[in-house]
């Protein structure tokens, strides 16, 4: 035994008190770490409640389903065993539950929610609900005959197909309809007709436009932030602070600004007139269009740009100009070959905040927009305030979330993240 | 024009001002020597940066010429100078490896693969580095950045190669050894250049030829051990060296010698530099050339003297006496029995020869 212990002391160096020193050391790194923890908890915690947890609700909502099954909850599980190939509507007992459920429904004022959810799949079944709803009181067997009495469409197969697709706790139909596709007779999936497509020509117009808006910036802001680099620090603070002059005014006031300028009464179209550019009667169409939204949005997401250009350029020092200089290089080969790589870290940052800022914008795209200038937020917004298809909107939401991820990734790849200097 | 080699580079009558008020380079007139090392020592804000900026073409000079190897250069943009340049923080480029930032200069004049790789390897293995091609300037210690600083302005065999305080960021051991490392590569490639420091050592041991600059003037280019053994004004003899100044009035001046009245007491010095008699006048003295207890009649100038302090530094005591009403006269005395005498407060007699103390402008109205 002692000679165990004098062994073990041999080996573990141990402090004055005799506590082995990693035992000591890991004490000592603990507290730090709890300290640390302490300071960032509060953020943590906001955060979690602000913005995880609603992704993660966001996340369910596009798959979510349970309203049919808990409502309907007795013809539900008779309705798995109907076979929906047979070529025949349900048996009787199958339609003795549904009154009974029904019955339960309208006492509790759920059915009208089924019949919401359902008319999401296919317009009708709103109104068929609420007038079972309104008639189920005074049912008498046998019911297959009364139901279809009540409303014809209790007839149809396809609706009997449809309520049991759909009466599952979770769905994948609003990511079907969200990628412009739709259920064929036999629950194939199958894509939409032309004229019904209208998501994915979104999701491929936000995508495009965010590019070109993005790509606008860097183009517009990377001369500014140069030259903002190069001057004296108190006339670049003053010229940051023109730049910075649209965080300072209502998102509002300066769409309506440009709304102003570009309407076609507008102070732009009355200038071209006046040169004689173009015809009274045929002023340019600016705004309430594609046009609108690019140019407004570029406006309000320059800063962005600036800001981590600037801040780039700020660090590189003017040496690695005149020493390209005079090594012997011209000053357009010492610009692209020293010092634009000197500034890709600023150049991804910019470009990174700007897209994702334009992928998701909303309200300048609904003030001037138009038709051919909306974004795909724009239609999140419809479903979740005007439509109320929450599950749409939430499919249509986390597609957008995976669009973004998956560019994100990409950057990583072509990039680097940690090569991003975002001040 | 052919260029001569004596008048390799030729600043002619050269001024500058950057706001219009004031110039910050007072009418320079310098020739750098075909492969000469010539360094520009002067205090902070003497005008040194200005001037090799000039010379490197991201000045204009606001009047004047500027002349390289017999062609004015005036309008010659930088990159067509061809001058390589060190700057103190060396502008590597981060971006690049060693390699890449070495082969830059050569691919931008568009020469081909094999001979920049070649000069490339071998511009490497004359700083050292030959290992070192695939890191980049982050991952090397400052004295290797130092050296791919160099380097870099070597490889591509420029006329001329300008170093802006290239060291000034080194720590004192390193400082050392890199003056040695570019001394050497001086006189193994002989390629003209101009160095620029405020540090007097290094000027010192680096040169050929030293301008001291002071407020946008040379005041004086010469060797260094002329500018030691034998400054032109007071300036110079104070900036070069441990230096004594005693200030008096010029009293006689016949030639090869001169008479100055300090404190009242009369003394014999040499005139290098002096006004009229009646004026002031500046006398320098080497505190190494001035003797302790001189025999009687040994040497012209014998004065009383007190001693200050005494600090002990091996081989010789530094001592500061008062004399003539200056008590900030120091004096080098070799380290044999002699010193014994020597205690603080203390009278004691010192003497000098006259050619050792020379007689040089008046100070600065004060
Ligand atoms: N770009 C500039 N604009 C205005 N004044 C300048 C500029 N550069 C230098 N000066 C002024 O010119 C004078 C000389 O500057 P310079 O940089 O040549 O000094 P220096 O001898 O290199 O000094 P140091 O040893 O500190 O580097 C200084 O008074 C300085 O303030
Ligand atoms: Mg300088």
């Amino acid at each position: 035994m002692a000679q165990a212990a004098t062994a073990i002391e041999q080996d573990v160096m141990v402090t004055v008190d005799g506590t082995p020193l990693k035992v000591s050391l890991a004490r000592s790194l603990r507290r730090n770490k709890l300290k640390a923890l302490l300071l960032v908890l509060p953020l943590f915690l906001f955060i979690l409640v602000t913005f995880f947890i609603p992704i993660v609700d966001m996340l369910f909502r596009s798959v979510e389903n349970q309203i049919v099954g808990t409502v309907l909850h007795r013809t539900v599980p008779l309705l798995a065993q109907w076979d929906e190939r047979s070529g025949e509507l349900p048996d009787e007992t199958l339609f003795a539950a549904l009154a009974e459920d029904f019955k339960e429904a309208t006492a509790a004022k759920t059915s009208g929610r089924v019949g919401r959810r359902l008319n999401y799949e296919k317009p009708g079944f709103s109104g068929l609900f609420r007038k079972t709803g309104r008639k189920v009181k005074t049912i008498e067997p046998p019911y297959r005959e009364a139901f279809i009495k009540i409303d014809k469409k209790w007839g149809d197969l396809d609706i009997w197909r449809l309520i049991k697709r759909e009466s599952a706790a979770f769905t994948i139909a609003y990511y079907v309809s969200a990628m412009d596709l739709s259920y064929g007779d036999s629950n194939e999936i199958i894509r939409k007709d032309e004229n019904n497509r209208i998501y994915l020509k979104l999701f491929w117009r936000t995508l495009w436009m965010s590019l070109f808006i993005t790509f606008m910036c860097l183009v517009l802001a990377y001369p500014i932030s140069y030259l903002l680099s190069t001057l004296s620090v108190a006339t670049s603070n003053l010229l940051l602070i023109l730049v910075l002059l649209p965080f300072w005014t209502s998102l509002l006031v300066r769409t309506s600004a440009w709304i102003a300028l570009l309407q076609q009464e507008g102070i732009i179209n009355d200038l071209l007139v006046w040169v004689g550019v173009v015809a009274n009667d045929d002023r340019l169409q600016m705004i309430h269009n594609r046009t609108g939204t690019i140019v407004a949005m570029i406006h309000i997401l320059l800063p962005f740009m600036v800001l981590p250009l600037y801040s780039v350029m700020k660090t590189i020092p003017p040496s690695y100009l005149r020493a390209a200089r005079s090594l012997g290089a011209n000053q357009f080969t010492a610009f692209v070959r020293v010092y634009m790589p000197n500034t890709v870290s600023g150049i991804g940052a910019g470009c990174i905040l700007v897209f994702i800022l334009a992928i998701g914008y909303y309200i300048t795209p609904a003030l001037v927009g138009g038709q051919s200038g909306t974004l795909i937020s724009n239609f999140i917004a419809h479903h979740m305030s005007i439509s109320l298809n929450w599950g749409l909107a939430a499919a249509l939401g986390s597609i957008l979330l995976a669009v973004v991820l998956v560019l994100y990734f990409v950057y990583d790849k072509i990039v680097g993240i940690d090569n991003m200097k975002l001040g | 024009m052919a260029s001569d080699n004596k008048h390799y580079v030729q600043f002619v009558k050269v001024q500058k001002s950057y706001d219009g008020e004031i110039l910050v380079v007072k009418e320079l007139n310098l020739d750098i020597e075909r492969g000469e090392f010539l360094t520009m020592l002067g205090p902070s804000g003497s005008g040194k940066t200005t001037c090799l900026m000039m010379l490197a073409g991201f000045e204009t000079a606001t009047h004047g010429e500027i002349v390289l190897d017999g062609e004015p250069i005036n309008n010659v943009p930088p990159h067509k100078r061809n001058i390589g340049m060190v700057f103190q923080n060396y502008a590597l480029f981060p971006h690049m490896t060693v390699a890449e930032n070495l082969a830059f200069p050569l691919e931008v004049r568009n020469m081909g693969k094999p001979e920049i790789e070649k000069r490339v390897s071998d511009v490497l293995n004359l700083v050292q580095l030959g290992e070192f091609g695939n890191r980049r300037p982050a991952q090397l210690s400052g004295g290797q950045q130092q050296r791919v600083a160099v380097a870099r302005s070597l490889v591509f065999e420029p006329k001329l190669i300008l170093m802006d305080e290239p060291l000034g960021a080194l720590d004192k051991q390193l400082r050392e050894q890199m003056q040695y490392e570019i001394k050497h590569i001086h006189d193994n490639l002989g390629v003209t250049s101009v160095y620029v420091t405020h540090d007097q050592s290094e000027a010192l041991t680096m040169s050929n030829r030293i301008a001291v600059f002071n407020d946008g003037v040379i005041q004086q280019l010469a060797s260094p051990e002329a500018l030691y053994e034998e400054p032109d004004n007071a300036f110079v003899a104070q900036f070069i060296g441990e230096n004594n100044t005693l200030v008096g009035d010029i009293k006689e001046a016949s030639n090869g010698v001169c008479k100055v009245e300090v404190n009242g007491i009369v003394i014999d010095a040499l005139p290098v530099n002096i006004g009229a008699v009646g004026g002031k006048s500046t006398l320098s003295l080497r505190p190494e050339r001035v003797t302790v207890a001189p025999e009687p009649g040994s040497c012209p100038n014998i004065v009383d003297a007190n001693v200050e302090e005494l600090i002990y530094l091996g081989d010789h005591i530094r001592t500061r006496i008062s004399v003539l009403g200056h008590d900030d006269f120091i004096v080098k005395v070799p380290n044999s029995s002699s010193h014994a005498q020597l205690k603080p407060g203390h009278p004691v007699k010192v003497g000098w020869h006259a050619r050792d103390c020379r007689a040089l402008d008046a100070p600065a109205a004060a």
